[in-house]
């Protein structure tokens, strides 16, 4: 069984890469695209967030920008918790390529682990919604007492 | 991607491959934990074949039993082993290609 650490696609599109660039890089080009609302700050550890009509937010960082060439940003893995540390980069890379764009995304890190996931896999200590309601009820109790 | 982590999900797969284990799966998910014999009142299955399969389950990780005389012991969910597979999961649903198709087609319309 073997799973991708990193997917990569290479795309021409028939724009100029100034054009990609901008629907890549500013709110407005991002939310025609990709998200359904979107907001940058487009430097080297800005915030930048997308949402999804349905509740779904990705909170995103940016990490490189070198215009109108390279565009990097690191988001969380969707379908693990909130809270959870690990996140995939992202970087944009633009040729071009005639008149148009050699567009190459490149998505990395979905196989790393935090630190105890795999103690954590197999360790038989149990947490999460048990204890916080143990601990709830402890809270409850000692109230009432 | 360590190989343990794949022995992890690998499990995860093969538990989920059957619809009985995911009924109990489910049913621990929505209900919190259960012994053998709450779990065969609400599911369609004898109280032996659930055993057979919490012990499997048990053996890949995802269910922990609690402290207790047999047949009062309870089952619950674990869900470290989920979110190890949840990566490699995540890692097919990202689906570049519709999102690059997306790409294209605003720049075409906007030209």
């Amino acid at each position: 069984m073997a799973f991708p650490d990193r997917i990569e696609r290479t795309v021409e599109i028939a724009h100029p890469p100034a054009k990609v660039w901008a629907a890549l890089t500013t709110a407005e080009g991002l939310a025609a695209w990709f998200g359904d609302e979107a907001a940058i700050d487009l430097r080297p550890g800005g915030p930048a967030r997308m949402s999804w009509t349905g509740g779904f937010t990705a909170e995103m960082r940016v990490e490189r920008v070198e215009e109108p060439t390279v565009f990097g940003f690191t988001w969380p893995i969707y379908g693990l918790p909130e809270d959870d540390p690990r996140r995939t980069y992202v970087e944009f890379t633009l040729e071009p390529a005639g008149a148009g764009t050699r567009l190459t995304v490149v998505e990395s890190g979905f196989a790393q682990l935090p630190g105890d996931a795999y103690r954590k896999a197999y360790d038989g200590n149990t947490d999460g919604w048990a204890k916080e309601l143990g601990e709830l009820v402890a809270y409850l109790d000692a109230a009432g007492r | 991607m360590p190989p343990d982590a794949e022995a992890v999900a690998e499990q995860v797969f093969a538990a989920l491959a059957d619809p009985t284990r995911r009924a109990i799966l489910a049913a621990l998910a929505s209900g919190g934990p259960a012994t053998a014999t709450d779990l065969a009142g609400r599911l369609p299955i004898t109280r032996q074949a659930i055993a057979k399969h919490l012990g499997l389950l048990a053996g890949a990780g995802l269910v922990t039993a609690e402290r207790g005389e047999r047949r009062r012991v309870r089952y619950r969910l674990r869900s470290a082993p989920m979110q190890v597979a949840q990566q490699f999961l995540a890692a097919l649903a990202r689906d570049w290609d519709t999102r690059l198709g997306a790409l294209a087609d605003h720049l075409d319309r906007d030209a």
